[in-house]
């Protein structure tokens, strides 16, 4: 053994470590990012992904525009984040490099494509001179590898052609890197075996990958290789999951505790569409998907489906929520239970379809003609999102109202580990359906009124059609209490407007209570909802140990709010909202309780990161001293 | 077949309590009654049929059928319907539009549920006018049409509601008016033994905003003459003793002639099971007032059963997809669906 092998047998022990692999739309970064997530699930690090790609399916090659980046962050203990700043990141072309060079941290690890920092690609992105030849790169630690000639070179004994060979540079990428963090390779050799059904295809990425991974153990461009142990992660059975795919699991789950079927009406739109390929997949648990013709016909189709008795659900972005809002305002007025799930992005209008933003707060409160009060619950991360979708189905199916649940691109398409459930342990959220007559007539026959309501929930009852003798109408026309006839008097109408407002309004006492986390004597109280969830906890982690005094309320009851928030609320000096919007939250909370809740707003398509949060909470302290306090980030 | 049901409920049993509110001398009435007659003949229990409804006078229906109903958003109706239909292809759904309802505002529902052959009834009204805004002019009014909204005349092209629904891969589509009680039953019996979407048009007259609208096609002096009865299987003719008669010319044009003129073997003869939708095209086309005409001009104008032709129905192939994913699958099993991304264990 030479002093060289010997060094790099024994690798780094590091708690945690960003990577962000950034390259072109067509060089498979997405891929390379979920590829190296998976291995370091399955080995057992706790982790969070971000990942950031255009908006465009192939943006012109070689450009800024057409950088897609996947961003993780792998821990052996908690995270929450994907991390603020990456302290490696793989650039494949000049593109990715001017692109994300911004967020790297200072004396970071550069992994660079040698072989595309050439003239023509760096002219395309406004380099003048190539910066691996000045010193514009002096601040970080740059490891130049010529992937695409030694992915060509790898693979040339396959009898791959050169300009095939160069699309496994993705995978000679993720090879080096998982060398470098010491991955296990064998999940990635099985997950190649398996996904590539062309064998040429499969044996040149495969060959790449070994290539990669040899590279960077033979090359003595890397002093060592580092580890990352798996997190101490309470016992259990693991996968891992975006929050698409827990919430499409969620709406699988809602079915069965409720006993109803599931049917979804969905136009496709960016990031919710993964919603509908999910549970297209799952038609084995009696799950009818219908790809309507808009957003208006995916709204009804749901709708429709509620009345004659399934579980009736629409999944949209924020342009198809404003036109799902007349049929939201119908599902009020009929009164049947019905879930629209809004996977928020940045708007408005088309404005940043792959980019998140939670700026559809107030469109889902306020956003319907007349008084239509619907709950709102917001989903906070991604495995979060299976248990949020069973919340919004059990109110949606007591209370016989519409719900519209909250996600956002961030967890949407974001990752972690998720300890699986208990099934036998999830709520049963079944209720019954009407079969009896509730109403005898002045002649004494019987009757069925769809109107008549449960005096506790002040939910009516729900009589599908198909049941013997209980046939009736309703329709957008006012109502009248109990009956269900159509009534235009005034004294009817404002009955039937307070009592819609009661109905939702009394779910706050069906919903656990605010709780607060961190100091009860906080100096400072931060109030959250939705994806804010992971940089608030890593930010409020981080100050409370610096020894601020800091509390924390996350919400998942959007509307209505919990009983004791505006009690609790009021017990702090200060109270902090951030949100990825211009402070809809925080307007809510000022008028509802008349606090002096001050917005913290970011709207740039990105989550916070966690520096953010902290700087916001230290300058609602008045403290302006920050060095040396990044060091030991969560 | 129908005929040998026994009919288990009376027109009363399917006329709800409620207080019918169409304007007096409304062609609604005629329809309502039309379909209240019928439904007893068709075997349905009052239990297992549901009327969606969108906006407008004609959508007001569901409400005065003692059924399941939903008298829903403008327009919307079709998809509505749809989740109702697909949910529960063991109901028997009918949706009641109107002209503006389905043509305009609900149009894309409309071709959207012909083309996927949603198991359906859908009657159309059509009064070329908008009666509940009180006299604006519809999709289907005839070009130069004073009405409030249109002073000086409307100047936009009418649809032919037919053509648009053949257009649309519609499976069966029918012509009525309600004038005629005997037509009109006749006409939604076979639209409704019809499996998939069955659409009929049925000409109503509006006799506050647009009365009279068809007098010189469906009133009882003139309709002998305008009015040409389709029969699958018959040669197309019409007028007193049939003397005339409609030919497709080399030009592939439907033309009006005397059968006398050409003799009955040169007649086109109906086929409403033909597979190529042309022939229920070019009917179709054979229409009152020329499109584009600034008066209406009638000229004599098919009735019947335009198209009826098979094709599986949308909910009916939904549910075989999910019989079939079961049949390979198993029956849904949530544990194995969490694990199913692969999972590791801790601890």
């Amino acid at each position: 053994m030479t002093d060289t092998e010997e060094r790099k047998s024994a690798p780094e022990t590091i708690s945690r470590v960003v990577v962000r692999f950034a390259g072109d739309s067509g060089d498979g970064m997405q891929l390379t990012g979920d590829r190296f997530t998976s291995a370091s699930a399955m080995f057992g690090n706790d982790l969070s992904t971000l990942p950031d790609f255009p908006a465009e399916i192939r943006a012109p090659a070689g450009t800024v525009n057409g950088v897609s980046s996947f961003q993780v962050h792998i821990s052996d203990h908690d995270i929450t984040t994907p991390g603020d700043a990456p302290s490696v990141l793989v650039a494949m072309n000049p593109a990715a490099l001017k692109a994300d060079l911004g967020r790297l941290e200072q004396g970071g690890l550069l992994i660079v494509n040698r072989d595309s920092f050439v003239e023509r690609d760096l002219a395309k992105v406004g380099y003048e001179s190539n910066p691996l030849d000045d010193d514009s790169l002096s601040d970080y630690r740059v490891v130049e590898v010529p992937m695409t000639s030694l992915t060509i070179e790898a693979t040339a004994s396959l009898g791959v052609k050169p300009r095939d060979a160069e699309r496994s540079k993705n995978f000679f990428a993720l090879g080096m890197i998982s060398w470098l963090f010491s991955r296990p390779r064998e999940s990635t050799l099985d997950w190649i075996s398996t996904r590539f059904k062309d064998d040429l295809i499969r044996a040149s990425n495969t060959a790449a990958f070994n290539a990669g991974y040899h590279f960077g153990e033979t090359t003595e461009l890397f002093d060592h290789p580092f580890q990352v142990e798996s997190a101490h992660m309470p016992p259990g059975e693991y996968t891992n999951i975006t929050g698409n795919v827990a919430l499409a699991w969620g709406l699988v789950a809602a079915g069965q505790l409720a006993k109803l079927p599931v049917f979804l009406g969905s136009y496709p739109i960016t990031p919710a569409s993964d919603i509908l390929h999910e549970l297209s997949k799952s038609k084995h648990f009696g799950v009818r998907t219908v790809q309507a013709e808009d957003e208006i016909a995916a709204a009804g189709m749901a709708l429709g489906a509620a009345f004659a008795g399934h579980l009736g659900v629409t999944t949209t972005s924020g342009p198809g929520l404003a036109l799902k809002s007349e049929t939201l305002s119908l599902a009020v007025s009929l009164e049947l239970p019905m879930l629209l799930i809004d996977i928020q992005r940045g708007g408005p209008s088309t404005g940043l379809p792959t980019k998140t933003e939670a700026a559809d707060l107030n469109i889902a409160m306020y956003g319907r003609h007349s008084e239509a009060p619907l709950p709102i619950v917001a989903a906070y991360s991604p495995s979060h999102c299976f248990h949020a979708a069973i919340e919004a189905a059990r109110i949606a199916l007591k209370y016989r109202t519409p719900v519209i649940l909250l996600s956002d691109g961030y967890i949407a398409n974001g990752s972690e580990p998720w300890l699986l459930p208990d099934v036998d342990s999830l709520p049963d959220i079944s209720v019954s359906f009407q079969e009896e007559f509730n109403h005898v007539a002045p002649d004494g026959t019987d009757e069925y009124w769809p109107y008549l309501r449960d005096p506790e929930t002040l939910a009516r009852p729900w009589a599908i059609p198909g049941t013997p003798g209980l046939m009736h109408r309703i329709g957008g026309l006012e109502k009248e209490d109990g009956s269900g006839d159509i009534n235009y008097t005034p004294a009817n109408h404002e009955k039937m407007v307070h009592l819609r407002a009661a109905k939702i309004a009394g779910i706050a006492a069906d919903i656990p209570p605010a709780e607060v986390v961190g100091d009860a004597d906080a100096d400072v109280c931060i109030l959250g909802w939705g994806s804010t969830w992971a940089a608030i906890d890593a930010a409020v982690q981080r100050t409370r140990r610096r020894g601020l005094k800091v509390a924390w309320v996350h919400l998942v009851h959007v509307s209505p709010l919990p009983p004791n928030l505006g009690e609790l609320l009021r017990s702090f000096p200060k109270v902090l909202v951030p949100e990825l919007n211009l402070g809809q939250l925080c307007r809510i909370v000022r008028a509802e309780f008349l606090i002096d809740a001050q917005a913290v707003s970011k709207v740039q398509g990105l989550p916070f990161t966690s520096i953010e949060l902290e700087d916001a909470i230290e300058a609602a302290l008045g403290i302006t001293e920050t060095a040396g306090r990044r060091e030991g980030a969560a | 077949m129908t005929d040998t049901v026994i009919p288990l409920t009376t027109k009363k049993d399917w006329t709800s309590d409620q207080e019918v509110r169409w304007c007096p001398g409304c062609g609604d009435y005629g329809i309502l009654l039309a379909v209240q007659t019928l439904m007893p003949e068709l075997g349905v229990k009052l239990e297992n049929a549901v009327f969606v409804s969108g906006i407008g006078c004609s959508s007001r229906f569901p409400y005065y059928m003692n059924t399941y109903g939903v008298h829903s958003i403008h327009g919307r109706a079709p998809a509505i319907a749809t989740g109702v239909a697909v949910a529960r292809p063991d109901l028997d759904v009918w949706v009641i539009t109107g002209d503006g309802d389905a043509l305009s505002i609900g149009g894309n529902h409309l071709i959207h549920a012909l083309r996927r052959n949603v198991n359906l009834t859908i009657l159309l009204f059509n009064n070329r006018i908008y009666g509940l805004t009180k006299g604006q002019y519809s999709p289907t009014s005839e070009i130069g049409k004073v009405t409030k909204s249109t002073p000086m005349g409307s100047i936009d092209h009418p649809f032919s509601p037919l053509a648009l629904a053949l257009g649309a891969e519609a499976s069966f589509v029918a012509r009525t008016h309600d004038l005629d009680r005997k037509h009109m039953m006749e006409t939604f019996r076979a639209a409704h033994a019809h499996r998939g979407a069955a659409f009929v048009e049925i000409l109503q007259n509006c006799n506050v905003f647009n009365d009279g609208a068809f007098d010189e096609l469906t009133g009882r002096k003139v309709r002998g003459e305008m009015m040409i009865d389709l029969h699958h299987g018959e040669p197309i003719t019409f007028g007193e003793d049939a003397h005339a008669g409609v030919v497709m010319g080399s030009d592939g044009h439907l033309r009006i002639v005397e059968v006398a003129d050409v003799g009955l073997e040169a007649i086109l003869r109906h086929d409403a099971h033909r597979a190529d939708p042309s022939l229920a095209f070019a009917l179709s086309r054979l229409s009152a007032d020329e499109p584009g005409s600034s008066t209406a001009t009638w000229s004599p104008t098919p009735f019947g059963v335009f198209r009826d032709v098979e094709r599986p129905d949308y909910g009916t192939m939904v549910g075989a997809q999910l019989a079939e994913a079961s049949s390979k699958k198993g029956p849904g099993d949530l544990r194995a669906l969490l694990q199913s991304a692969g999972t590791w264990q801790v601890g």
